[in-house]
C-alpha cells in the first residue's frame, strides 16, 4: 500500500468543497436519541411514553434520509469517476476498521458471558474465591444455564434453556437451522461476488438474491425462536443472567443480520441496474464483508450460547 | 431534503475553482470538508469544554474550601464531580487532541486532506449534540448523573436519577463520534503519505495518534457495549449487574476499566507525541532514540489491554488475579520511562531556548513523571487498599491529566498558533501564563497527596476537621490556576486577531513539513504531494544544521 | 472561629507549610502506621516505593535540570548530532525492570498474608446500607447481636450552626467491637449499593458488594478506638457514613458481647408487651430522625421527585397493610430500601405508628410489633 501513494494530489483525491449531510445527520441522530430517551422514562415512571416516541420517529426518519442521500451521493460521484483508486482504499480501510471496531462491540457482550459463566455464577453457587457469597443466596447452585435463579422472587427463570438438545431433536432445533443457513449464505454471497468479477451479471443476481433470503429466513426463524422463548420456555430478557446474555448477544446479532441483509438488498437493487463493474464495486465488496462478519459471530454465538 | 444531495453533486462539477478559499460566513463552519476548519472546531470547543468543566470543579473546590456544608447539596455536589469528570475527560481533552490531529496530521505527511472529509465533519458535530444533551441534564428535575464519571452499577442503574438514560445515550453518541474520527485517523495515515513518508519517518505526533486511534477503535465499542448492558438493566428487565438474577456489579466495573484504562493512555499518547517535537525543536536537535520512542508508544498501547483491573484491587478479585493486574502494571513503567529517558537525552547537549511551548513541555515532563511515580505506587496492589478512592488517587490522576495531557495541549496551541494564524502570540503573556499555571498547579494538587495518605476519600463535599487546612491550599491553588487560564483564552484571541507575522519556519529548530508552507497554512495545503528527502528521518530537511 | 479569620489563616498557612517544619496533626503528609501486623508491612512497602521512585526522580530531575542550565542557547550551547545509543537505551530499560522486580517481590508477601483469612476466632458479618453500616456477629449460640452504626454528628455541625466536635463525621452512635490480639474475620457485603469499608490504622480496605460476600481479616494489637470512612461512592450521604471500631481487651469484650445478647432478648421480650399509640408515637421519633429522615426530611415533606412526602401521602393514610408493607418490603427499584430486615418489630412498629401520627398526619391507628411479626411471617 505505501508503495502507491503518489497519485494523491488535490486533483484526483476527491474532497468535496462542503457538505450539508453530517449537519442533518446529526441533528437526526440527537432527536432520535432524545425522544427515545424520553419515551423509555415516560414508560418507566408509568406516564407513556406519549408525544416522545413522535420525536424518536421523526429523528431516525431524518437520519434516514440524510444517509440514504449521502449514500447516493458518494454513488453517484463514483460514477462521474471523481473518486481515485486511492480514495477507493480509503474506503476499504474506513469498511475494515469499522468492522473491526464491530468486533470490540460484540467482545464486550461476550466477555459478559465469560464472566458470569466462568466466575459470577460460580460464586454465587458457592464455589471459589468468592463462594462464601452463597450464604446470601442458601440453596442457589451454580449450573449453566442458570435454570434457577439466586432470586426466584425478583427474576422469574425459565423453565428450560436453549441448549442442544441432542441428536433426537436435531431436526426441530432452530440454531442449527439458522447455523446451515448462514453458513451458506457466506457461501451464495461469495458465488455472487465471482459471478460479478466474471462480468456474469446472471450468476450476480441469482445468488445475491438467494444469499438476501437466506438472511430473510434466518432472520424470520430467529423471530421464531423467540417467540419460542417467551411464550413455551419462559425464556425472556428479565429472566435472569441466562435470559441476558441469551437476547443481548443473539439479538445485537439478529440485528446486525438485518442490517446486513438491507445491505445486501441495497446492493442486489444496484446491481439489477448495472452500477457494478468487475473492477470497481466496493460497495459490494464491504456488504459482503459484513456479512461474512455477522457469519463469523453468529458460529461464535453458536458454539458459546447454544451448544457449550 | 432530497435537494442536499443535489447540492453535493453539483458541487463535484466546479473542478475549474478547486483551490478556492473557505465559504463566506457561519455555514462555512456547519458544512465544512477543510480539515483545518475542523481542527479549529474541535480545538474551540474543547476549550469551551475545558472552561465549563473546569467551572464545576470550581465549584467542588468552593465547597471544600472548608468543612461543613456551605454551598451545595452533596446531591448536587455529586453531580458537580460526575460532570465534571465526564465532561473534561470526553469534552475537554479528547477532542481537543482530535483537533490537533485534524490540524496536523495531514499536513505532517503531506497529504491534501483528511481520507474522509465529510464523515470528518459529521464526527465534530455530533458533538455538541451530545454535550447539550448531556449538559441539559442539570436542569432536568431528577438533575444530572450523580454517580461518579466512572458510573459503578447499581449506583447508575437500579440507584440512579431517571436521567441516566439521556447519559447513556450521550455516551453512545459520543462513542459514535470517536469511532468515525479514528477511523479517519487512521485511514488518513495508511493510505494518505506522500511518497517516501515511510511509517518510521513519521514524526512522532503521528504515529503516536495512529497508535491512540487504534487504541479507540478497540475500547469505544466496549464502553458503548456495557452503557447498552446498563440500559437493558434499568428499563428492560435483564441482570447484568444484579446478583439475584445471577449477575454481578464487578462485572460492569470489569467491562468499564477494560474500557477506562486505555481510555487514559489515549489522553496522553498524543500527549507524548506533542511534547517528542516540543523538545526535539527547541533543543535544536534530532529526537533521541526515534525508534525506541515507536516501540516504547506500542508496549504501552498493548499493556494497557491487560492491565484494567488494577483499578479493582478492593473488589476482592482472587488473589492470582491481584497479582496479575498488579505485575503487569508495574510493567508500564518501563515502556513510560524509556520515553522519559529519551526526552532528556534529546535535550542534553542540545541547544536550549524556553519560549513558552518548551516550558510547557519541561513542565510536562517533570509533573508527568511525578504522576506516574504515583501510578507505580497505586499499582503495587497491597499498598493501593491504603491509597484507593482517596485524594491520593485524585493527586495522581490530576497530576497525569493537568500538567500531563492539558499542559501538553496548552504547548500545543503556543507551538502551532502561529502556524495557524500567521501571527507570534505574545510571549511575555504566554510565560505569564505558564507560570501562573505551573504555581497554581502544584498548590492545587500537591497537598492533595497529604489528604489521600492522611485517609481522605474522594467524592465527598464535607470532610473531617483534620483535612481541613490542606483542602484550604488545595482551594487556593484552584482558584488561582483557574483564573489564570482566562490570560490563556486571551492570549489566544488575542493571536488570532493580530500580532507580528510569523515567517514559514516559525522557530529556529522547526522541523517537518508542516514548516515548509507559508503562516498562516494556506486552506489547501499539499494540494500535490511534497517530496521527501530520501535519508529524511522523522522530518524534512528545512535548514542546514537541524 | 470567625470563617473570614480562618480564611486569611489559611492563605497565612499555605505560605508557612513551605517553611515550617513543625507537625500537627492537621498538616499530617503521611500514612499512618496503624496496629497491625499487616498495616506495619504495608506501610513498609508504601516507604519503600516513595523511597525508590524519589532517588530515581532525584536522578531524572538531577540530568534534566542539569540539561537546561548546561544546554542553553543563551550560554552559547551548540546542538550536538548524536540521536541514539543502544547500549544506553537497553541500560535503562533493564534497569527499571530489576527494580520493579525487587518491589514487586515484597508486594506479593504483603498480599499473600492479606488474603489469608483462615482460622478466624470470631466472624463478623458487615453490610453496607445507604447510608450506615450494619455488624452482625455470627455466632451459633445465644441470642444473636446485630445492630446499626450511624453517624452522630449533628445536622447542626454540618451546616455550620454549631460548633463542630473533635471527630466530626467520625463519630458513630454505635461501634463496632471486637477484642484485642485475636483475629477477627470480617464478610462484606451490601444491601443496595456498593459501599467499601476503610480503616486507615487495620490497612483494611474492601468493597461491599451487593449479593456477593467479600472476606477480609485483622488481629489488633492495641486497644483503642479507630476511625475510618466509607470509600466507595454510594449515593449522597456517602460522605457522611463513618466507621469507628472500638478495641477492647478480650475479658471486657466478653462482658459487652453477653450484654448485648441480653440486650436482644429484652427486645423479644418488649416485642410482646402491650403499646399504647403515645409510647410507639415516642419511640417512632427517633427511629424517624436515625433512618427515614435523611430522605423524607425532617417534617415529612420529602424532597420532590426524588423522594415523596408522607406528610398526607396515600400511604401513610391509607389502609395500614400498605404501609406496612412499603416500609417491609420497600419499593424495588427505588432508594426506598426494605426495612424489614434492618429494624426490629418494635421500632419497626413505632415508626409506621410515628408516620401516621405526626408530620401531620393523625390517622389515630396504630400498629403492635406483634402485627409485625405477624406481616413478616406472611
Ligand atoms: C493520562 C492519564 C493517566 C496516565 C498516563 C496514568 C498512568 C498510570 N497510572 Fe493512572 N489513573 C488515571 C489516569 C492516568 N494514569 C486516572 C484518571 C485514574 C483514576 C480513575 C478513577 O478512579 O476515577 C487512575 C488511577 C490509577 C490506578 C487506580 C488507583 C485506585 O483507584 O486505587 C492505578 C493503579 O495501579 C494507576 C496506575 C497507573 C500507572 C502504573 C501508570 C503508568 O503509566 C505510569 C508510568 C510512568 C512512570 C512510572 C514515570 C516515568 C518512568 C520512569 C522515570 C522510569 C523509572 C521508574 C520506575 C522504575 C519506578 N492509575
Ligand atoms: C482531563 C481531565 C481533568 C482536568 C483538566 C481536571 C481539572 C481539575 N480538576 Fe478534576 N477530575 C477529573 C479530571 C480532570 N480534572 C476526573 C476524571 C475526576 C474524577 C471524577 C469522579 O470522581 O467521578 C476529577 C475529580 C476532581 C476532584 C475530586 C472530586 C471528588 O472526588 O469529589 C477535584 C477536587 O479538587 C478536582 C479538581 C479539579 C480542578 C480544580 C481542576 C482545574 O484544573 C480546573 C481548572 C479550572 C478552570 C479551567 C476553570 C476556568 C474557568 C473560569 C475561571 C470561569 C470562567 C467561566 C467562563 C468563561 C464561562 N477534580
Ligand atoms: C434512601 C432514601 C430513603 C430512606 C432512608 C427512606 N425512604 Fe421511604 N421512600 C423513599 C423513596 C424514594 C420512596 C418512593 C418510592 C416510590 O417511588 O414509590 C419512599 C416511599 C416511602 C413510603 C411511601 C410513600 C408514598 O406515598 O408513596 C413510605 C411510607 C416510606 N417511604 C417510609 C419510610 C420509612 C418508615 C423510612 C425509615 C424507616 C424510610 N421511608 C426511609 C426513600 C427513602
Ligand atoms: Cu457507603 Cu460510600
Ligand atoms: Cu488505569
Amino acid at each position: 500500500m505505501a508503495t502507491d501513494n503518489s497519485n494523491s494530489t488535490y486533483e484526483t483525491y476527491y474532497v468535496p468543497e462542503s457538505s450539508k449531510f453530517p449537519i442533518w445527520a446529526s441533528l437526526g441522530l440527537s432527536l432520535f436519541m432524545i425522544g427515545l430517551a424520553n419515551a423509555l422514562n415516560g414508560i418507566k415512571s408509568g406516564d407513556g411514553a406519549g408525544g416522545a416516541t413522535i420525536v424518536a420517529i421523526l429523528g431516525f426518519a431524518i437520519l434516514g434520509t440524510v444517509l440514504f442521500n449521502w449514500f447516493a451521493t458518494s454513488i453517484r460521484e463514483n460514477h462521474q469517476g471523481l473518486p481515485s483508486a486511492q480514495l477507493k482504499r480509503s474506503y476499504v480501510l474506513g469498511m475494515y476498521w469499522f468492522i473491526f471496531s464491530e468486533v470490540m462491540f460484540f467482545a464486550a457482550f461476550f466477555g459478559a458471558l465469560f464472566y458470569v459463566r466462568q466466575w459470577a455464577v460460580p460464586w454465587l453457587g458457592g464455589e471459589g474465591g468468592r463462594g462464601s457469597s452463597n450464604i446470601l443466596w442458601p440453596g442457589f447452585e451454580a449450573v449453566w444455564p442458570v435454570i434457577a435463579n439466586p432470586s426466584d422472587a425478583l427474576f422469574v427463570p425459565p423453565h428450560e434453556s436453549m441448549e442442544w438438545r441432542g441428536w433426537g431433536e436435531a431436526l426441530g432445533y432452530l440454531p442449527m437451522w439458522n447455523t446451515i443457513i448462514l453458513l451458506s449464505s457466506s457461501v451464495t454471497v461469495h458465488f455472487a461476488h465471482a459471478g460479478l468479477k466474471n462480468n456474469n451479471r446472471k450468476q450476480l443476481i441469482g445468488w445475491l438474491s438467494l444469499t438476501v433470503l437466506l438472511g430473510v429466513v434466518f432472520i424470520f426463524l430467529q423471530a421464531e425462536e423467540y417467540i419460542e422463548a417467551y411464550q413455551e420456555l419462559g425464556l425472556t430478557l428479565d429472566s435472569g443472567i441466562y435470559g441476558s446474555t441469551f437476547f443481548l448477544l443473539t439479538g445485537f446479532h439478529g440485528f446486525h443480520v438485518t442490517l446486513g441483509a438491507f445491505m445486501l438488498s441495497v446492493m442486489l437493487a444496484r446491481s439489477i441496474k448495472g452500477h457494478f463493474k468487475p473492477e470497481d464495486h466496493f460497495g459490494f465488496e464491504a456488504a459482503s464483508w459484513y456479512w461474512h462478519f455477522v457469519d463469523v459471530v453468529w458460529v461464535c454465538l453458536f458454539f458459546f450460547v447454544y451448544l457449550y | 431534503m432530497s435537494n442536499i444531495g443535489a447540492i453535493d453533486g453539483h458541487d463535484a462539477h466546479h473542478d475549474d475553482d478547486h483551490h478556492h478559499g473557505p465559504a463566506k460566513g457561519i455555514t462555512r463552519w456547519i458544512y465544512t470538508t477543510n480539515h483545518k476548519d475542523i481542527g479549529s472546531l474541535y480545538l474551540w470547543f474543547s476549550l469551551a469544554m475545558f472552561l465549563l468543566g473546569g467551572t464545576f470543579a470550581l465549584v467542588i473546590r468552593l465547597e471544600l474550601f472548608q468543612p461543613g456544608l456551605q454551598f451545595v447539596e452533596p446531591n448536587f455536589f455529586n453531580q458537580m464531580t460526575t460532570m465534571h469528570g465526564l465532561i473534561m475527560v470526553f469534552g475537554a481533552v479528547m477532542p481537543a487532541f482530535v483537533g490537533l490531529a485534524n490540524w496536523m496530521i495531514p499536513m505532517m505527511i503531506g497529504a491534501p486532506d483528511m481520507a474522509l472529509p465529510r464523515m470528518n465533519n459529521w464526527s465534530f458535530w455530533i458533538l455538541p449534540f451530545a454535550f447539550t444533551m448531556l449538559a441539559s441534564t442539570l436542569l432536568m428535575e431528577a438533575g444530572a448523573p450523580n454517580f461518579g464519571w466512572t458510573f459503578y452499577a447499581p449506583l447508575s442503574t437500579t440507584y440512579a436519577p431517571e436521567t441516566v438514560t439521556f447519559f447513556i445515550f450521550a455516551v453512545h453518541m459520543m462513542g459514535a463520534s470517536s469511532i468515525m474520527g479514528s477511523i479517519n485517523i487512521i485511514a488518513t495515515i495508511q493510505n494518505l503519505r506522500a511518497p517516501g513518508m515511510t511509517y518510521m519517518k513519521m514524526p512522532l505526533f503521528v504515529w503516536t495518534w495512529l497508535i491512540t486511534a487504534y487504541l479507540l477503535l478497540a475500547v469505544m465499542p466496549v464502553l458503548a457495549g456495557v452503557v447498552t448492558m446498563m440500559l437493558f438493566d434499568v428499563h428492560f428487565g435483564t441482570s447484568f449487574f444484579n446478583a439475584a438474577g445471577g449477575g454481578d456489579p464487578v462485572l460492569f466495573q470489569h467491562v468499564f476499566w477494560f474500557f477506562g484504562h486505555p481510555e487514559v493512555y489515549i489522553m496522553i499518547l498524543p500527549a507524548f507525541g506533542v511534547i517528542s517535537e516540543i523538545i526535539s525543536t527547541f533543543s535544536r536537535k534530532r529526537l533521541f532514540g526515534y525508534d525506541s520512542m515507536v516501540y516504547a508508544t506500542s508496549s504501552i498501547a498493548f499493556l494497557s489491554f491487560i492491565v484494567w483491573a488494577h483499578h479493582m484491587f478492593t473488589t476482592g478479585m482472587p488473589l492470582a488475579g491481584e497479582l496479575f493486574f498488579m505485575y503487569a502494571t508495574m510493567l508500564i513503567a518501563v515502556p513510560t520511562g524509556v520515553k522519559v529517558f529519551n526526552w532528556i537525552s534529546t535535550m542534553f547537549k542540545g541547544s536550549i531556548t524556553f519560549e513558552t511551548p518548551m516550558l510547557f513541555a519541561i513542565a510536562f515532563v517533570v509533573l508527568f513523571t511525578m504522576g506516574g511515580f504515583t501510578g507505580l505506587m497505586l499499582a503495587i496492589a497491597p499498598a493501593d487498599f491504603q491509597y484507593h478512592d482517596t485524594y491520593f488517587v485524585v493527586a495522581h490522576f490530576h497530576y497525569v491529566l493537568v500538567p500531563g495531557s492539558v499542559f501538553s495541549i496548552m504547548a500545543a496551541v503556543y507551538y502551532w498558533l502561529p502556524k495557524w494564524t500567521g501571527n507570534m502570540y505574545d510571549e511575555t503573556l504566554g510565560k505569564l501564563h505558564f507560570w501562573l499555571s505551573f504555581v497554581g498547579i502544584n498548590i492545587l494538587f500537591f497537598p492533595q497527596h497529604f489528604l489521600g495518605l492522611a485517609g481522605m476519600p474522594r467524592r465527598i463535599p464535607d470532610y473531617a476537621l483534620q483535612f481541613a487546612d490542606f483542602n484550604m491550599v488545595s482551594s487556593i491553588g484552584g482558584f488561582l490556576f483557574g483564573f489564570s487560564q482566562l490570560l490563556f483564552v486571551f492570549v489566544v484571541i488575542k493571536c488570532v486577531r493580530g500580532g507580528k507575522k510569523a515567517s514559514a519556519e516559525v522557530w529556529e529548530g522547526s522541523h517537518g513539513l508542516e514548516w515548509t508552507v507559508p503562516s498562516p497554512a494556506p486552506y489547501h495545503t499539499f494540494t500535490t504531494p511534497p517530496p521527501i528527502a530520501e535519508n529524511a528521518h522523522a522530518r524534512v530537511e528545512t535548514k542546514g544544521d537541524v | 472561629m470567625q470563617p473570614k479569620n480562618k480564611f486569611l489563616l489559611g492563605l497565612l498557612s499555605s505560605a508557612l507549610v513551605l517553611i515550617s517544619t513543625h507537625a500537627s496533626a492537621a498538616w499530617e503528609l503521611n500514612m499512618p502506621v496503624g496496629v497491625t501486623n499487616i498495616s506495619r508491612e504495608t506501610y513498609d512497602l508504601h516507604m519503600l516505593i516513595t523511597i525508590v521512585c524519589a532517588l530515581i526522580g532525584v536522578v531524572v530531575y538531577g540530568v534534566l535540570i542539569w540539561s537546561l542550565v548546561k544546554y542553553r542557547k543563551s550560554k552559547g550551547a551548540k546542538a550536538a548530532s548524536f540521536h541514539e545509543n543502544t547500549t544506553i537505551e537497553i541500560i535503562w530499560t533493564v534497569i527499571p525492570i530489576l527494580i520493579l522486580v525487587a518491589m514487586a517481590i515484597p508486594s506479593t508477601t504483603v498480599l499473600r498474608q492479606i488474603y489469608d483469612t483462615s482460622e478466624s476466632e470470631l466472624d463478623i458479618m458487615i453490610t453496607g446500607y445507604q447510608w450506615r453500616w450494619q455488624y452482625s456477629y455470627l455466632d451459633d449460640e445465644g441470642e444473636e447481636v446485630s445492630f446499626f452504626s450511624n453517624l452522630s454528628t449533628t445536622d447542626d455541625q454540618i451546616a455550620g450552626l454549631d460548633e463542630k466536635g473533635e471527630n466530626y463525621l467520625l463519630e458513630v452512635d454505635e461501634p463496632l467491637v471486637i477484642p484485642v490480639n485475636t483475629k477477627v474475620r470480617f464478610l462484606l457485603t451490601a444491601a443496595d449499593v456498593i459501599h467499601s469499608w476503610w480503616v486507615p490504622e487495620f490497612a483494611v480496605k474492601k468493597d461491599a458488594i451487593p449479593g456477593f460476600i467479600n472476606e477480609s481479616w485483622v488481629i489488633v494489637e492495641e486497644t483503642g478506638i479507630y476511625r475510618g470512612q466509607c470509600t466507595e461512592l454510594c449515593g449522597q450521604d456517602h460522605g457522611f457514613m463513618p466507621v469507628v471500631v472500638e478495641v477492647v481487651e478480650k475479658a471486657e469484650f466478653d462482658i459487652w458481647y453477653s450484654e448485648r445478647q441480653e440486650a436482644a432478648a429484652a427486645i423479644a421480650e418488649l416485642t410482646d408487651q402491650d403499646w399504647t399509640l403515645e409510647q410507639l408515637v415516642v419511640q417512632g421519633e427517633t427511629v424517624y430522625r436515625t433512618f427515614c429522615m435523611a430522605c423524607h426530611q425532617a417534617n415529612g415533606q420529602g424532597l420532590p421527585p426524588a423522594f415523596p412526602a408522607l406528610t398526607g401521602s396515600e400511604i401513610t393514610t391509607g389502609p395500614i397493610e400498605d404501609h406496612i408493607n412499603v416500609v417491609l418490603n420497600g419499593v424495588p427499584g427505588t432508594a426506598m430500601a426494605a426495612f424489614g430486615a434492618q429494624l426490629n418489630p418494635v421500632d419497626l412498629a413505632a415508626v409506621i405508628t410515628y408516620e401516621r401520627n405526626a408530620l401531620g398526619n393523625s390517622v389515630g391507628d396504630f400498629v403492635a410489633p406483634i402485627d409485625i411479626l405477624q406481616a413478616q411471617a406472611e
